[in-house]
């Protein structure tokens, strides 16, 4: 005990002598007026090469190192794709199978390729890296290292001499080569290989080169990819089977930015990827950004690059954005901050109290912390409470283009199938799923119930009653009502289960519920789901598994029903509709569609829309299609998430952007008002050491006196 | 001496053949490597040919322990047991699901995990032992009976407990600590102070109760009696003959989860965020992370089996009647 | 044709044979005069005593709750009836409605408004508000008559608890003084001075704050959710009760699993010795040596895998959550025996020297019958010691695996996932603690009278391993 006396003096004195800031400051050292903005990862990124990453939390970090051809608007609705180091959006040429060029307007079926010519911006820069560093006879310093030299060397920064080099058209053949290479297993490259010309085939080839000869470096640059040529120092041609209008969208990920051979080469040296000096860790591009750290068991840091070739601010954006503030850096040169500091960190409950104390910029809103920090208006808008807002924080709010499902298992003899009955079954626990309470209990309203596949903020979207799903909700004036349990109920007994049993057998009818939820909050839920189906009497059977076991159920098609969602890759519906496409279906064929869905009509509507621009026939065919999966309703669709972001006063610049990813170049923060308001909210609250400290000496000293006098008896 | 570490160690041999064996046995019962080439590949358009080439890459597309198509010593070498298991044995972990040096990640993650076990076992035991020696000075008093009640008391609340209140209080409501978090070199002191602190109060219930039954049955000893019978104080009594003599089991308990603090606290770790081998485990364990769940086995296997030599070596040491043959 | 089906799941299964094998041994102890003396030590003991009865409460419950069975679906023909999926218990049937008295959402301990604002409909006009409850409060006109109702239902609560407890205490002392042949006066004057041999104090005293907490909680209830409500609005008083047999079943069942593996194999090596003794230490030392969880870890995973190989085999999400609850206990039961096999397995080693030993096996006694007759005996009051003292562990350990995510099923009642769901609750403002607290309170009131009864336990069979001298 009195060691403990000791220990907790010498916590003050330590605390009181070592810091000067607050004493809860989760940063080390006093770098409270930097530029830079202070954010989190909740898991370690798995790749930060571009060919390989795919996740949102790694593209937060790709997307800020790497320029593709493309980027999307920052600030204009709808997504708007303008070039990043390409010189203009490139125009597809149409050719036949003669080669003939074709007009623009020429039928799909006519055309056999399409080519795309992406002249970049000369004069454009690689990042300070080791990998360019020539010495004055202009060799590479660091290209024939043996594994001795290695040895010191923990990251990037430990090898003393830097170079760079000019972006040239050849570094984009080269990444697409990349996607195909078996090394790299990239995930798009099953994707990829069935539009750009070739791809297949060098994956192939590369493949056997590998076997032939194991353990020796492969140079790309000796290998021909017929569909991606560079043309001169800053053209490069990429040719797509077909018609694939949605390519240009692929052209504004991380999938198609540059690498730079020399990178490559340099991260091959033996020793290097036992030190995990590898692309997958220490990227190399030309983006305003590049990561001064990488140690991602603690925090990640990118910091400005000195080589970036510069970008301004917008000057234009959405009619209200201006009065948001949005515009006030128009014109500004990129970026605006020095960089940004990503501390690990794993837990909710950490993060959300952190951002309240100051030390992160911005945060999500959990739903435990949401009645904390938002309230409804009497209109039903969400507000700040009084304490957010006397915080000064602000809320930014957006749909996301992403989309909640319950799927049925179309091979399924109970729930699957297209006969009418099976239809109704199906529209019946589509009306009894009530996802309207759903939100509003695990959302806090932070979501919208789902009309069909489409979310907001993607073509083919129909808001208002207009595009409500009949089947499961109604008109009533200028709202949408769900429709009530007793449709639902007469649906059940025409599905040929009457109140909940079979009409033949008299068995109650019993369904299987495939999830591979296992956190805290998910037992509430899956209570939650079992209870809506309770009140029309189908009874639930709630089957828990890990995510490969899931996976393993959805792939034989041996679910029945299981939830699951989507994130747009791009905003197009092809995005969505592809997730329903029969040839598509995941039993037998390893597609998307989890649903294992297949309606012909709807796959011949699927075929035509594609292909299409955007417009009022597109729609028609849309609205088709939209019609035939929510009559067959393959899947519940439960909700579009809308996304709430909270943010300090002192953090600028944020306009939500579901599509680009490289929005941190934009950002502004004010340092002195952080610092400020930082040390304002952490003065720490004294009086418990002080009665903690009392509380052990009432505790000690008795003993201490007892001790004594016992000592004086005995003797 | 010399010949008893060296059968020891030989002896150890077979033991981590077992230990070995049965986690990559019972491991990839559960996770085909098929499992983990799509926990690997992420959600989204995954294609088979995509499983088939991750096999390939990572060496997981041989046979699990013997190789039938091969001849000679590759029979039992060329198999994914001999390249992503045996090799464990030069210490040579590989490479985890994510890509990332195991080796190397255990080195750098060891140093955090020891500044917080490290601080909680040498502050504990001090702890521990304190309050010990004043429950036995007051003994048969209403002090005792009363210590006693507390530890009990404080041991049968859940370690969880004990996280989430310190959170809480001590950084969420007053400020005082950061939450959670870790920082390199000397700044590493205040994201250590709340762990450790926790780490001692969960700790000292258990820890004191079973010291002062140590020492109790020290002090009913024949030397005791006699110290007392000469008439030394009762404080040196207790501090000069029980608590030398006590320490004996003490210290000899504690030398075999020495090694074994390398390994660091699971739950702690995860809870405030320490980037030590604790975290890591688990994270491999929610992401399935098997090389890794392998790697953290057989170090952990290891290190068990150098504390069980060390405390027979502390046990020759303190009582020369134990000899190491 | 009956109304219930019964359903017999595996571990209800288990904790019967564990109440028999319970009941058996107690017979067994009644018999024989040397045994049966350190459980009259315990008894004697206050605090053992008083944690006995605690836990009598607790495996009260936990018993009452493996008694499964499945409605019958209403309207069902009744030649072949039609049961629900849903699994309930005799506790369920015992509570009655305090299981279907679902809110919509969180609400506080004993109010009567939901505890997050809705939008509601009044005059036409949409005002936020805090909703009143469906169930909690429901007979109350507004929020000023609320307090007098509780504090209404606690004093008779108390009133009655109390006047069970003179009841009891009054048949009690009339059945011991009659017994010892005593006036009804002087056997309370002994009982006052704590004279009985027994803590008879303690006991009553224990017996009525039970009887007063029933009751209490009994009336409150009945109006109120007595620990408010939980995310989907169940009334956390039931997750609580509920979750008491799942600690018991991990806390008693892995002890089951323990023993014959602990005992037969500990004994074996200290006995045989030679490469017996071999072969066991090392499969136990490799065992030891792989650190606990990532043993379980990798033993839930199994039997999820089986589990989904073999859907028919678990047609119920309790059939489900029960195969894993058992697995559960195995596999901690694999990773524990070690420790106390090793202290048999010296005991043993110690035992088989003895002169006694030595003549039976000169005289060419089998070794079972060694064993039996004089090595088990010997020896049991050490397995008897670990079982108690075991038992608070594991159920702590059950709260740390399910943080962990090898734990119980999700779905299923226990503390460890009360927790795990409660530490997001702690983040809100205003804070939802008591969840928190009720799986606090719940947890320690077990631990804690186990660790209590476990102290008495091994002072009285082991008084050379402490005790106040």
């Amino acid at each position: 005990m009195t060691r403990l006396g000791a220990i907790l003096t010498l916590v003050g004195a330590g605390m009181l002598a070592g810091c000067s800031d607050s004493w809860n400051t989760p940063y080390p050292g006093s770098d409270a007026q930097a530029n830079v903005v202070y954010s989190a990862f909740g898991e370690r990124p798995k790749h930060l090469d571009p060919a390989r990453s795919y996740s949102e939390n790694e593209v937060e970090f790709t997307g800020q190192i790497y320029e593709p051809p493309l980027q999307y608007h920052f600030l204009k609705r709808p997504y708007e794709l303008i070039p990043l180091t390409a010189a203009s959006v490139p125009h597809p040429r149409y050719y036949d199978k003669a080669g003939e060029l074709l007009p623009d307007d020429a039928p799909v079926a006519a055309i056999a390729e399409s080519v795309y010519e992406i002249h970049i911006r000369p004069g454009i820069r690689y990042q300070p890296h080791p990998a360019f560093a020539r010495d004055a006879a202009g060799r590479y310093r660091y290209h024939t290292l043996r594994a001795t030299d290695v040895a010191d060397k923990r990251q990037v920064a430990d090898f003393p001499y830097t170079g760079t080099r000019e972006l040239v058209a050849a570094d984009y053949v080269y990444q697409i080569k990349r996607l195909a290479d078996p090394r790299n297993s990239s995930p798009i490259f099953g994707l990829m290989s069935e539009h750009i010309v070739g791809l297949q085939a060098l994956g192939k080839t590369l493949e056997q080169t590998l076997q032939a000869r194991p353990g020796r470096p492969l140079d790309l640059n000796a290998f021909a990819l017929s569909g991606a040529e560079a043309v001169d120092r800053y053209t490069y041609r990429i040719r797509i089977k077909g018609k694939y209008p949605q390519f240009l969208y692929w052209l504004a990920m991380p999938f198609f930015a540059p690498i730079p051979w020399e990178a490559e080469v340099f991260y091959a040296q033996p020793g290097m990827s036992d030190r995990n000096l590898t692309l997958d860790w220490q990227p190399v591009g030309t983006g305003p950004f590049y990561l001064a750290e990488n140690d991602p068991n603690r925090r990640m840091v990118l910091k400005r690059n000195p080589n970036f070739h510069g970008e301004t601010y917008p000057v234009t954006g959405e009619t209200t954005d201006a009065a948001a503030g949005l515009l006030a850096d128009a014109g500004k040169p990129l970026p605006l901050i020095d960089g940004a500091v990503f501390t690990l960190e794993k837990e909710s409950i950490p993060y959300w109290s952190k951002f309240l104390q100051g030390y992160y910029d911005s945060s999500g809103i959990t739903s435990d912390s949401f009645d904390q920090a938002i309230q409804f208006s009497a209109g039903g808008d969400p507000q700040l409470t009084d304490s957010m807002r006397g915080k000064d924080i602000h809320l930014v709010t957006t749909v996301a283009t992403s989309l909640w499902y319950v799927g049925f298992n179309m091979l399924d003899p109970v729930v699957g199938g297209l006969a009418p009955e099976r239809q109704k079954l199906r529209q019946a626990i589509s009306i009894a799923l009530d996802y309207e309470e759903f939100v509003s209990i695990f959302l806090n309203g932070r979501g919208i119930p789902a009309q069909g596949p489409i979310p907001p903020g993607i073509f083919g979207h129909v808001d208002g009653t207009a595009g409500l799903n009949p089947y499961v909700y109604r008109a009533d004036g200028n709202r949408i009502v769900r429709r009530s349990l007793d449709d639902a109920r007469r649906l059940l007994a025409e599905a040929g289960y009457p109140n909940g049993r079979n009409a033949r057998t008299g068995e109650p009818l019993v369904l299987y519920f495939d999830t591979m939820a296992s956190g805290p909050d998910s037992k509430s839920r899956l209570d939650w789901i079992k209870k809506q189906l309770d009140r029309i009497n189908v009874q639930l059977v709630v089957r828990g598994t890990d995510y490969n076991r899931f996976q393993d159920k959805i792939r034989k098609g041996n679910a029945q029903l299981f939830e699951w969602g989507w994130n747009a890759d791009y905003p197009d519906p092809e995005n969505f509709f592809f997730l329903l496409y029969g040839p598509n279906r995941k039993v037998g064929k390893g597609g998307e569609n989890a649903a294992n869905y297949q309606n012909a009509e709807f796959d011949r509507l699927f075929e035509r829309m594609k292909d299409m621009d955007n417009g009022p026939e597109r729609q028609r065919v849309i609205d088709s299609m939209l019609e035939i999966v929510r009559r067959d309703s393959p899947w519940v669709f439960a909700f579009y998430p809308k996304s709430f972001a909270l943010r300090h006063a002192w953090v600028h610049n944020v306009k939500p952007n579901l599509m680009a990813n490289n929005t941190l170049k934009y950002r502004r923060v004010d340092p002195a008002l952080r610092a400020e308001r930082r040390e304002a909210w952490n003065r720490p609250t004294l009086w418990p050491l002080a009665l903690g400290a009392a509380g052990l000496i009432a505790l000690v000293a008795p003993a201490v006196v007892a001790w004594r006098r016992r000592e004086r008896e005995a003797a | 001496m010399f010949a008893y570490i060296l059968r020891r160690v030989l002896y150890a041999i077979p033991i981590l053949v077992g230990v070995n064996l049965l986690t990559f046995l019972l491991f990839f019962v559960v996770n085909t490597p098929d499992d983990m080439a799509r926990l690997q590949l992420g959600a989204k358009h995954v294609t088979q040919e995509a499983i088939e080439r991750w096999k390939v890459e990572h060496g997981y597309d041989k046979p699990l322990l013997l190789n039938h198509q091969a001849t000679g010593a590759a029979r039992f070498t060329d198999t994914i047991y001999f390249r992503h298991s045996a090799t464990m044995f030069a210490f040579e972990f590989g490479k985890g699901d994510d890509g990332r040096d195991i080796g190397n990640e255990i080195r750098t993650r060891m140093l955090p995990s020891l500044a917080i076990a490290l601080p909680v076992f040498v502050i504990g035991l001090l702890a521990n032992i304190s309050f010990a020696l004043l429950m036995v000075f007051f003994r048969s008093t209403y002090l005792d009976l009363w210590g006693v009640v507390l530890c009990v008391v404080l041991m049968s609340i859940s370690g969880l407990f004990y996280i989430i209140a310190g959170q809480y209080f001590i950084a969420k409501l007053w400020n005082l600590l950061p939450i959670s978090g870790f920082a390199a070199g000397l700044d590493a002191f205040k994201f250590v102070l709340l762990p450790v602190l926790v780490g001692l109060v969960s700790g000292i219930g258990s820890g004191a109760r079973w010291y002062r039954t140590i020492f109790l049955e020290e002090i009913g000893k024949d030397y005791v009696r006699t110290a007392r019978a000469k008439g030394l104080s009762e404080t040196r009594v207790l501090f000069t003959h029980v608590l030398k003599n006590g320490m004996i089991p003490i210290l000899t308990g504690a030398v075999v989860v020495l090694p074994l603090l390398f390994m660091g606290s699971l739950i702690t770790e995860s809870f405030f965020g320490i980037p030590g081998l604790g975290s890591y485990t688990i994270d491999a364990i929610q992401a399935q992370d098997f090389p890794v769940v392998r790697a953290m086995v057989f170090l952990g296997a290891v290190l068990y089996i150098v504390g069980l030599i060390l405390t027979d070596i502390s046990y020759s040491w303190v009582d020369p009647r134990v000899r190491l043959q | 044709m009956s109304a219930i089906q019964p359903v017999i799941l595996w571990t209800d299964a288990l904790v019967f044979v564990l109440v028999a094998a319970g009941v058996a041994l107690t017979l067994y102890i009644r018999r024989h005069a040397h045994l049966r003396a350190p459980w009259g030590e315990v008894a004697r003991r206050p605090m053992a005593a008083g944690a006995a009865l605690v836990l009598l409460a607790f495996v009260t419950v936990g018993l009452l709750d493996s008694l499964h069975y499945r409605e019958r679906l209403p309207d069902s023909p009744p030649d072949k009836p039609q049961y629900s999926v849903e699994v309930l218990s005799a506790f369920d049937a015992l509570v009655g409605t305090l299981r279907t008295r679902q809110e919509k959402t969180y609400s506080a301990p004993l109010a009567m408004h939901l505890y997050a604002k809705e939008f509601v409909e009044r005059d036409g006009a949409a005002v936020r508000v805090y909703p009143r409850l469906k169930y909690g409060g429901a007979h109350l006109a507004d929020e000023a008559g609320r307090m007098p109702d509780i504090a209404r239902r606690v004093m008779l609560g108390i009133a009655q608890g109390v006047s069970v407890a003179f009841l009891v205490f009054g048949a009690l002392a009339a059945w011991q003084a009659a017994r010892r042949k005593q006036r009804y006066g002087e056997w309370l004057a002994d009982w006052g001075q704590g004279r009985l041999g027994w803590p008879g104090r303690t006991v009553v005293l224990v017996v009525a704050l039970l009887a007063t907490t029933v009751a209490v909680l009994l009336h409150l209830a009945a109006g109120y959710h007595v620990l408010g409500t939980d995310k989907v609005g169940q009334d956390v008083l039931y997750i609580s009760l509920k979750s008491i047999r799942t600690g018991l079943v991990i806390g008693t069942l892995t002890t089951l699993v323990t023993l014959p593996l602990a005992i037969g194999l500990g004994i074996a090596a200290g006995y045989f010795r030679g490469w017996v003794d071999d072969v066991i230490q090392y499969v136990y030392t490799v065992l030891n040596s792989i650190p606990g969880v990532l043993l379980i870890a990798a033993a839930v995973l199994i039997v999820q895998v089986y589990i989904e190989s073999r859907p028919e085999l678990f047609d119920t999400a309790a059939a489900r959550a029960d195969i894993r609850l058992l697995a559960l206990c195995l596999i901690m039961g694999v990773t524990s025996w070690t420790s106390l096999a090793r202290l048999l397995r010296g005991e043993s080693l110690k035992l088989r020297t003895l002169d006694y030993v030595e003549a039976a096996r000169a005289f060419g006694v089998s070794h079972t019958r060694i064993i039996g007759r004089h090595i088990f005996p010997n020896v049991f009051h050490l397995v008897l010691i670990a079982i108690v003292i075991d038992f608070s562990g594991l159920v702590l350990a059950e709260a740390v695996l399910s943080y962990v995510g090898v734990g119980v099923d999700p779905t299923m009642y226990s503390w460890g996932n009360m927790i795990n769901g409660a530490r997001l609750e702690l983040a809100r403002e205003p804070v939802v603690w008591w969840q928190l607290g009720a799986a606090f309170v719940f947890m320690f009131a077990l631990v804690l009278a186990a660790n209590l009864f476990a102290d008495g336990v091994r002072d009285a069979f082991d008084p050379r391993m402490g005790g106040r001298r």
